[in-house]
């Protein structure tokens, strides 16, 4: 890779290692900074704004958000290849929306299957398709969100509607290497039944998909939103429990799919 | 693939009953032994030394109470008491007679001791005065060693106090051919000797005695044949009868001729080893490789339809039960260095061959059966790694792994054979290899190892650099110059390798002064029968019988030192923040650090007890003001305010375990100083010294007499354990801590090194978590480090580690749908986490 591509800029405001729910093998996630959705729960709220911002955390102030090159970044992912050799791992790109930052992104995507290395990314979907066809050339496996049937649900809770979610869904699903899709299960959102169904109905109709992971709510990034000056709309709402989680999954059996909790 | 032992082997009721029946009590001492050696000493006066070694063998074996515990199928046991232990006079007594009314309530390892036992012991041990093997390493000991083990600067305790152990005999060859084999064999040589050869008095001696101790064996075994029969007659129940007739046949088959079956072999193989800890007080008697001995009597037997699959696994798991039956009382001091009541009996599954190809076999899937049923410490149980290990065997090993035993610990065969070849070992050899104790590597029945020499404290050669080598007033090191005189920080380096050469020869000095005293009042012909080339050379493994001869001492608190070292060059030469001397005053005050009330308690009690000693009588009031003076820091707020500024600069330092190059080689480097100066020395047995970086548990006790070091550690507070980063500074996650250890020149230390990672159960959950698992330690491998084991932490340790999260920084816990690092987590999420292990569920 030349030097002026490992140049390339981005924003991101964290980097985990041994990260093993997100994808497969054992993994490298890259959070980039700057979402187009703002879900409720999500228990990134620092991810969302583009802008560097300062969070409290256990009382005192961090810097979220940092400008680096995807040199720098890659220096950092390359350290545990033998992991990714040995697990079949690699890099992942989470955010915050990849998406937006297209060059960055495509360009640490490159540079990770220069080196042999397996890739992913978490989506939402939420983007131009001509964007994305940018990225999918470079990546193994897309880990997407379809979070609601219902536009209007989708919009009360996200702050988007979701027609151009599910289409760019059908598109990504026959172009991209392996689609998997992702479903938040959020109580008081698409909990029940019937909402599941739908969306398990949905990801069985796109060609070439036959994986979906329901991924329960939890309350982790509550503190997170107090450290922002942010109130957390989500007050109390408990985790859904083993059992409703345990019928979820087989309704989305029921389509065929395999399903699974978690990543 | 090939038909593997199925995991849905269960445990039959008759494991959990043993357990119990094991663990009802406090573990006893018991006098017998104590008692029929002295009276074989006192018959023997005169004799040749290793005659009457044998002698006093045989007279123990043929008077040791015996007993076939409650529905045991291999039997053999050392007390009558379950747990119980026998004391070993002739190695050291007095610690024993002068801890007779504290060795029960002390907090690590206590030991019942009846009034009885200890009169009985204290009529035995006027006996000895003046005829210990402790004794006479000390009269061979120069003054300053005796000064330096005085100041805590390195501790041969071990082998000061007790027999060596640390070897792995030749238990196929036993099961083969039996000890009647055996005393053939040393028949064969006697015959051979001429009687006019130089030699002739000791090697006769070395193969009668031999020959002696075999008899005695054998005979012991006939002992137990006679009890099961016994007990048979008087049996109601008819299964139980037929089981100890079966056991009355067993014992006298085995181990006088070689096993017919792979029960013979199980029952042959325990007399042996259990055997060993009555010879010699010497732990780490490590099985080895016990899949490989064992596994042609357990295919014949299945091949030939004589066993099932199930029965065997039940074998196996008594076996694993009967580790935990032996045991051994150590000093108090000890006792703290390898808490847990281990015997350290390692042993070992997986692996290649002599040939190179994978030698995983059903035996080797018992084992791990067996770890899992049994779930008790012993045997330590270990896998060997390497690039033709089935996948299936590494992942079933991550399953044992996660049931939190703590078990299995990985060894690495791509470091370890190499590492032995450049020691001397012929290839074969060391592809063979199996692991001593906690990590060291040797090739079994070949190799007398010393694996456990000594615990030498690398950052007390430190302390002595600030103090230009005087310690609580005395001049105990060179003088290297005042601190303040170094102005580059080459010229402190060098004062350090100084220091660490000084007290590194000094430990030389002391170990070799205790083989010398082995060889000479204790050798053991029962255990050198059993290792090449004792029959053929004519003397026992003390007097340097075996092929292979080292001496292994061990290093710890690297990760202290790198730290350390790196923040004196950073802070106080490079970027000059610091001016040295007010580094000095910083460590001598502790950086202004009250010590907590637990250490400052303990130092309390040292105090007083050596006041005490020294005759000086105390009030409760003169021992309040010791508290008050060593509990209290009394000073002005600027320089408290300096020393904060001082500790904080150097906690913001980068430190080895987050995967930083240039720190890690600075660290490889300081192992060096340690390592190298090693490898220049020789032992009486006519080896060489090789390094170990590991600490046992010694890094606890060891840390407790260490002052604040210049890495940010707190006085007294634990030093880093083995070559693992300091507790708490790898905050990067587990595959840069791996990386950082990786780093490490592991081939160097030979006497092995050890790697500890913490993790909750949940992070390895599902088969996804146990391949990630597997993938770690396979990464970490791939770039040559050389064992690695885990702590997979129980719900005490998450609440320890609420209370005390700096000490838990890099604990990785699975959160929900991904793992985290469980004090980064909020108060309420961790109280979740902590609630979900309770359920056990992951």
């Amino acid at each position: 890779m030349t030097d002026s591509l490992l140049n390339v800029k981005g924003r991101i405001f964290d980097i985990q290692r041994f990260s093993t729910h997100d994808g497969p093998g054992i993994r490298t996630i890259v959070f980039l900074k700057g979402c187009a959705l703002r879900c409720r729960w999500c228990c990134n709220p620092e991810s969302q704004s583009f802008d560097i911002e300062t969070m409290m955390q256990n009382g005192k102030p961090k810097i979220m958000g940092k400008d680096v090159t995807v040199g720098e970044v890659m220096d950092e992912v390359l350290q545990d290849r033998p992991y990714y050799r040995r697990s079949g791992g690699g890099l992942t790109l989470s955010g915050g929306e990849s998406l937006l930052q297209p060059e960055f992104a495509v360009t640490l995507l490159k540079a990770a299957k220069e080196n042999g290395i397996n890739t992913a990314i978490e989506t939402t979907g939420f983007a131009n398709i001509d964007t994305i066809r940018q990225f999918l050339p470079y990546i193994d496996t897309v880990l997407m969100d379809i979070k609601h049937i219902n536009s209007e649900k989708h919009k009360e809770f996200t702050s988007q509607p979701n027609e151009r979610i599910l289409e760019n869904a059908r598109i990504i699903a026959s172009e991209a290497n392996k689609l998997i899709i992702r479903v938040p299960v959020i109580p008081t959102f698409n909990d029940t039944v019937a909402e599941i169904a739908d969306i398990a109905a949905f990801a069985a109709g796109l060609p070439r998909v036959d994986e979906i992971h329901l991924l329960p709510y939890h309350s982790m990034g509550r503190d997170k939103y107090t450290g922002l000056g942010r109130d957390y709309l989500m007050g109390d709402l408990k985790s859904p429990t083993n059992e409703l989680v345990a019928v979820l999954i087989q309704t989305a059996e029921k389509y065929g799919l395999k399903a699974h909790i978690g990543g | 693939m090939s038909e593997i032992f199925t995991k849905d082997i269960q445990k039959t009721d008759r494991i959990p009953f043993l357990v119990d029946h094991l663990y009802a009590k406090m573990p006893e001492i018991e006098a017998d032994r104590a008692v029929l050696i002295t009276e074989s000493y006192k018959a023997t006066e005169g004799q040749p030394i290793i005659l009457r070694r044998a002698r006093a063998f045989a007279h123990i074996l043929e008077n040791l109470p015996i007993t076939i515990r409650p529905r045991e199928l291999v039997v053999g046991s050392n007390s009558i008491a379950p747990r119980g232990c026998q004391v070993f006079p002739e190695y050291s007594y007095e610690w024993l007679q002068a801890e007779f009314d504290t060795v029960a309530t002390r907090s690590a390892d206590p030991f019942y001791i009846s009034e009885e036992t200890k009169a009985k012991l204290n009529e035995v041990y006027p006996y000895w005065k003046g005829k210990t093997t402790s004794e006479l390493a000390t009269s061979y000991m120069s003054e300053e060693a005796l000064t330096a083990i005085e100041h805590n600067m390195f501790t041969v305790g071990n082998y000061f106090y007790n027999g060596i152990g640390h070897l792995t005999v030749d238990y196929g060859k036993v099961l083969a051919i039996g000890y009647k084999g055996i005393i053939a064999e040393a028949k064969a040589a006697l015959e051979k000797l001429e009687l006019s050869d130089a030699d002739y008095a000791s090697r006769s001696s070395f193969l009668n005695a031999v020959i002696i101790s075999c008899e005695a064996v054998i005979n012991y075994a006939d002992r137990y044949a006679t009890l099961a029969k016994q007990e048979a007659a008087n049996e109601a129940d008819a299964l139980r009868r037929e089981e100890l007739l079966k056991i009355a046949q067993n014992c006298a088959n085995v181990p006088r001729y070689g096993a017919k079956s792979f029960y013979e072999a199980c029952q042959s193989f325990w007399f042996i080893q259990m055997l060993l800890q009555v010879e010699s007080s010497g732990h780490s008697i490590s099985p080895g490789r016990f899949d490989q001995y064992m596994y042609p009597y357990f295919k014949k037997d299945l091949d030939e339809g004589k066993i099932t699959r199930e029965f065997a696994q039940e074998l196996v798991d008594c076996i694993w039960v009967k580790f935990n039956d032996l045991n051994k009382v150590r000093d108090a001091a000890s006792a703290e260095g390898f808490a847990g009541y281990s015997l350290f009996q390692n042993l070992i599954a997986g692996g290649q061959d002599i040939h190179g190809k994978d030698a995983t076999n059903d035996v080797s899937y018992m084992c791990m059966n067996a770890t899992i049923h049994v779930n008790l410490p012993m045997p330590s149980f270990s896998v060997r790694i390497w690039n033709g290990t089935p996948h299936e065997f590494i992942i079933r090993a991550a399953e044992v792994t996660r049931t939190g035993v703590g078990l299995p610990a990985y060894y690495n065969d791509e470091v370890i054979i190499p590492q032995l070849l450049s020691r001397g070992l012929t290839l074969q050899d060391a592809r063979d290899y199996n692991i001593i104790g906690c990590v060291e590597p040797q090739t079994p029945h070949k190799t007398d190892g010393w694996h456990d020499a000594a615990f030498f404290n690398m950052c007390r050669p430190l302390e002595m650099v600030f103090s230009n080598g005087v310690d609580k007033g005395v001049q105990i090191g060179p003088k290297t110059g005042e601190v303040s005189s170094f102005d580059t920080f080459d010229k402190f380096y060098d004062a350090y390798k100084a220091q660490m050469n000084y007290f590194i020869k000094l430990l030389v000095n002391a170990d070799n002064s205790i083989d010398m005293a082995h060889a000479t009042l204790c050798p053991l012909p029962f255990q050198s029968c059993m290792v090449d080339d004792c029959i053929g050379r004519g003397k026992s493994l003390q007097e340097g019988g075996a092929i292979y001869n080292f001496t292994g001492p061990q290093g710890f608190g690297i990760a202290n030192m790198a730290d350390g070292l790196m923040a004196v060059k950073t802070l106080v030469y490079d970027k000059k923040l610091v001016s040295i001397t007010e580094l000095k005053e910083a460590l001598d005050n502790n950086y202004g650090k009250d010590l907590d009330a637990q250490t400052a308690e303990k130092l309390t009690c040292q105090i007083a007890a050596k006041l005490q000693g020294e005759g000086k009588t105390l009030t409760a009031d003169d021992v309040k003001a010791i508290y008050v003076t060593v509990s209290h820091n009394p000073l002005d707020e600027n320089k408290k305010k300096r020393f904060d500024d001082i500790l904080n600069m150097i906690n913001e330092l980068p430190k080895f375990g987050n995967d930083i190059p240039e720190i890690d080689a600075f660290a490889r480097d300081v192992a060096y100083t340690y390592t190298r100066p090693l490898e220049s020395f020789k032992n009486p047995r006519g080896g060489m010294y090789q390094a170990g970086l590991y600490p046992v548990s010694a890094n606890v006790p060891l840390g407790a007499q260490t002052g604040a070091t210049p890495d940010g550690r707190l006085a007294y507070t634990p030093v880093a354990d083995g070559v693992s980063p300091a507790a708490g500074r790898d905050i990067k996650g587990p595959t840069a801590a791996a990386n950082s250890v990786s780093r490490l020149d592991h081939f160097i230390a030979s006497n092995g090194t050890l790697f500890n990672m913490k993790f909750h159960p949940s992070a390895l959950a599902g088969q996804s978590g146990l391949e990630s698992f597997a993938a770690l330690v396979q990464g970490y491998f791939d770039q040559k480090g050389s064992h690695m084991q885990f702590n997979v932490v129980s719900r005490e340790t998450l609440r320890d580690a609420q209370k005390n999260p700096e000490k838990y920084k890099s604990l990785v816990v699975r959160v929900a749908g991904y793992s985290a690092l469980f004090t980064t987590l909020s108060r309420s999420l961790q109280e979740d986490i902590i609630n979900r292990t309770e359920q056990g569920g992951f």
